[in-house]
């Protein structure tokens, strides 16, 4: 198939894009080369600029804001929003314009994502945008941005594979990929993150993964972005003969990344300064760019006990004006790797906070920056990932052992937190018994999720190794019981299997015996569950409880049965089916129990 | 050529004069021998020189200016500042108009030799690459101690103006709301 095609990789990420390609004309796998293609976009008024990425902002300016033709781009010179640098820098001035973290809020539960909410509590005159709307804009520029260098190969024509967070729930993918469609991507596929990272790597080693990785063993994908943390593991089996790798569990899905962590010196340095000077919100952006330049230079040079940090002015004087001040050494261990990366016991936990009952409408970052406490949850609740894997056995264990581990994210560029990583790891499996993991070298961490996408492109034509992996949940469908009704007493949900795990891309799940009643003409409304750790479970597996980690209540989904040809009000009993799409969506439809209708049944994604 | 007329002592000086320089001075004699045969140098023809065109002078004006605050450090008077003050506002202008130049312009150094090393440079080597100082005589290979390793840019990438884009101005003033 696809012939002559691009496959072009694009990293849809929280605080940036990127955008990379494999050439049609390449063959061998261990010649495959995915290039970064440099992203046209303002980087200030009426100034354009390749970039090789894409600031995932978006900036709606004022009628008044820009001469008419300060926001021309090479291919429309009528635009009248922002994206990219431009968008981000503006912002920091003027806030209520700015949209950012779009893609946290598309897989926000508690918000309707089609409507426009963005930016949040914007003034009404400021035309505010969907969620959604913003992803498509943002895949609408590197459209255009493509289509302008490459006049003869248009991208609608291409193959384009989108990442998505591996802990994306089958809304926000649904959402992702209709974002796509709207942007005119035609031959799309998705991609969790962090097996892209692993395609980046494999291509990085140019054929040599197969001497460093042996059957038997289990990779963990540790991916911290700008804004997300996405936890994976991928198991090297053997089948036939030949190695093949299964990514067997993905993590749940947690706002936290290297921002925070800029954020957090930030803070840290503000409170510093705060006996000598105010700081406005232009000078903390400042500020946390400083921080990130000082901690990347303390991370980097063992030697160096302080790294001066410098916040000019607003105004045009900067001498007396700028301020100074530094981050030392001590600081930047207590707050990232204390705060983010503590030495932990593998029994650690994370914190939860319960929320208070009045919070303003925002996103639900998580309460504990400790990644290496998330780690270890994910690694305990995922012990038996492994388990009906042949030569996999982990008896014994308190957790799952992973034997190697791959790092992506440009948090990882200081080589200090890897250490740090791998020694808790370390620590937690020697006390459990194992053998020490290991760190696979030679990643890309920052384009290697671009890059491992346009590769996968590439090799899912039938020219390399594959990663299966199917759906990273069984799917659920929650049904009250019949009781009768207490006060103040929920009546009992069980939950019906519709998906098993492990579904692969254009499969079909089996009809569940199990029936529902639709209401003709209304909308009916079904509770909706995904685990990550049950793993087989069947169509149609009942469960009367669970433990409260084992499933996961997602957004509800529904149904409306058209009244045609039917009375409103008549109840027409309906099975649930689910799919798995070759773009790699969840599908479900309502199928009656005679006849060859079907019914479609969305995802809710208009909040609670 | 000098259009200037000599009288006749005039014209017998400078015949006496030339007399003896042409026995003590061999290479005068041999550019004397030249005169009147046709190999007088071929007439000097001028070098055409091109305006600079001001509008990428004025980008990068503005490309130092957002990045490195380059305008606004230079136009303000350093007299009354401390050092201390003057040093915190030239790490953020050091900081941002080192940015600025790296995204636009690859610069490597011309000589990769440590400076304060000794180099030999060879007959035909580049006078517009490499400049000569201190006791400058006699004929290459010369030797010398390497001064400054030279700065040469190899790639140049200036964002693209929009037309209708007034270069000019380096900063727009900002008002806040």
């Amino acid at each position: 198939m696809s012939e002559g095609r691009f496959s072009l990789g694009i990293d849809l990420g929280t605080t940036n894009c990127a955008l990379a390609s494999v050439s049609p004309d390449l063959d061998e796998p261990q010649e495959i080369v995915s290039e970064v293609m440099p992203i046209s976009q303002l980087t200030a008024p009426g100034t354009v600029e390749e970039r090789p990425l894409l600031p995932s902002f978006l900036y709606l300016p004022h009628p008044e804001e820009f001469p008419r033709t300060e926001l021309a781009l090479p291919w429309n010179s009528e635009e009248v929003f922002v994206v990219g640098e431009l968008a981000r820098s503006r912002g920091t001035a003027t806030p209520i314009r700015l949209v950012a973290s779009a893609k946290s809020w598309l897989c926000h539960q508690g918000v309707d994502r089609r409507a426009p909410i963005l930016p949040p509590e914007a003034p009404q005159e400021i035309g505010p945008i969907s969620p959604l709307e913003a992803s498509i804009r943002y895949l609408s520029h590197i459209r255009d941005a493509w289509n302008h260098v490459h006049p003869d190969a248009s991208i609608e024509e291409q193959d384009i594979v989108l990442t998505v967070p591996a802990s994306f729930d089958p809304a926000a993918r649904e959402l992702t990929a209709e974002a796509a469609g709207e942007a005119g991507f035609k031959n799309l596929v998705l991609l969790e993150e962090p097996q892209a990272a692993f395609y980046s790597w494999i291509q990085a080693t140019r054929g040599e993964w197969r001497k460093q990785i042996r059957v038997g063993e289990i990779v963990l994908v540790v991916d911290v972005g700008g804004g997300t943390t996405d936890l994976s593991l991928i198991a090297v089996t053997e089948q036939d003969g030949a190695v093949q790798l299964r990514r067997i569990a993905v993590g749940d899905h947690i706002l936290l990344g290297g921002d925070n962590m800029d954020l957090a010196l930030a803070h840290l340095l503000k409170n510093k300064l705060a006996g000598k000077a105010s700081m406005d919100l232009w000078q903390l952006q400042a500020l946390t760019h400083g921080c990130r330049a000082a901690k990347e230079a303390l991370f980097s040079n063992p030697d160096l006990a302080t790294c001066p940090v410098a916040v000019p002015s607003r105004g045009s004087k900067l001498f007396g004006k700028t301020l100074r001040t530094e981050l030392t050494r001590e600081e930047v261990e207590q707050t990232i790797v204390e705060g983010f990366f503590p030495i932990v016991d593998v029994s650690a936990v994370p914190l939860t906070r319960a929320r208070g009952a009045l919070t303003r409408v925002g996103l639900p970052y998580a309460q504990d920056p400790g990644i290496t406490r998330h780690l270890a949850a994910f690694l305990k609740r995922q012990v038996s990932a492994a388990e009906d894997l042949e030569g996999f056995a982990q008896t014994g264990s308190s957790f799952l052992h992973p034997s190697a581990v791959l790092f992506n994210g440009g948090v990882f560029k200081a080589e200090f937190l890897v250490k740090r990583t791998m020694d808790a790891l370390n620590s937690w499996l020697r006390a459990d018994g194992g053998s020490e993991a290991r760190l696979l070298e030679g990643a890309d961490l920052d384009m290697a999720v671009a890059k491992g996408a346009a590769y996968y492109g590439h090799v899912r034509r039938g020219r390399g190794v594959r990663i299966r992996g199917g759906a990273a949940r069984s799917f659920y469908v929650g049904i009250e019981s019949a009781m009768p009704a207490v006060p103040g007493v929920e009546p009992p949900v069980q939950a019906l299997c519709i998906a098993p795990f492990g579904m692969e891309e254009g499969s079909d799940a089996a009809l569940p015996t199990q029936t529902f009643g639709l209401v003709v003409g209304e909308p009916v409304k079904f509770r909706f569950f995904g685990s990550s750790v049950r793993r087989t479970d069947s169509v149609g597996t009942t469960l009367e409880s669970w433990a409260p980690d084992e499933l996961e209540e997602l957004d509800n989904i529904e149904s409306t049965l058209p009244a045609d040809g039917r009375t409103p009000g008549d109840i027409v009993p309906v099975r649930l089916h689910a799919r798995l799409t070759e773009v790699g969506t969840l599908t479900l439809e309502a199928v009656p129990l005679s006849g060859d209708e079907r019914w479609a049944v969305e995802f809710n994604v208009r909040g609670k | 050529m000098n259009d200037q007329t000599l009288s006749f002592f005039a014209r017998l000086a400078l015949a006496f004069k030339v007399f003896f320089r042409i026995i003590a001075n061999q290479e005068y004699a041999v550019r004397v021998s030249g005169l009147g045969t046709d190999k007088r140098p071929a007439p000097v023809r001028p070098t055409s020189f091109k305006e600079a065109h001001p509008d990428s002078a004025l980008q990068l004006l503005g490309l130092l200016q957002q990045d490195g605050r380059f305008i606004d450090f230079l136009e303000e008077d350093v007299t009354g500042f401390s050092d201390t003050d003057i040093g915190a506002a030239a790490r953020v202008v050091h900081e941002g108009c080192r940015k600025a130049v790296r995204e636009h312009f690859r610069i490597v150094p011309i000589c990769s030799d440590a400076e304060g090393s000794r180099i030999t440079l060879q007959e035909g080597f580049n006078a517009s690459l490499i400049r000569l100082a201190g006791n400058v005589v006699g004929k290459p290979p010369y030797s010398g101690s390497l001064v400054h390793r030279g700065w040469r840019v190899t790639e140049v990438s200036l964002p693209k103006i929009a037309d209708g884009h007034d270069v000019r101005v380096l900063a727009s003033a900002e008002v806040e709301l």
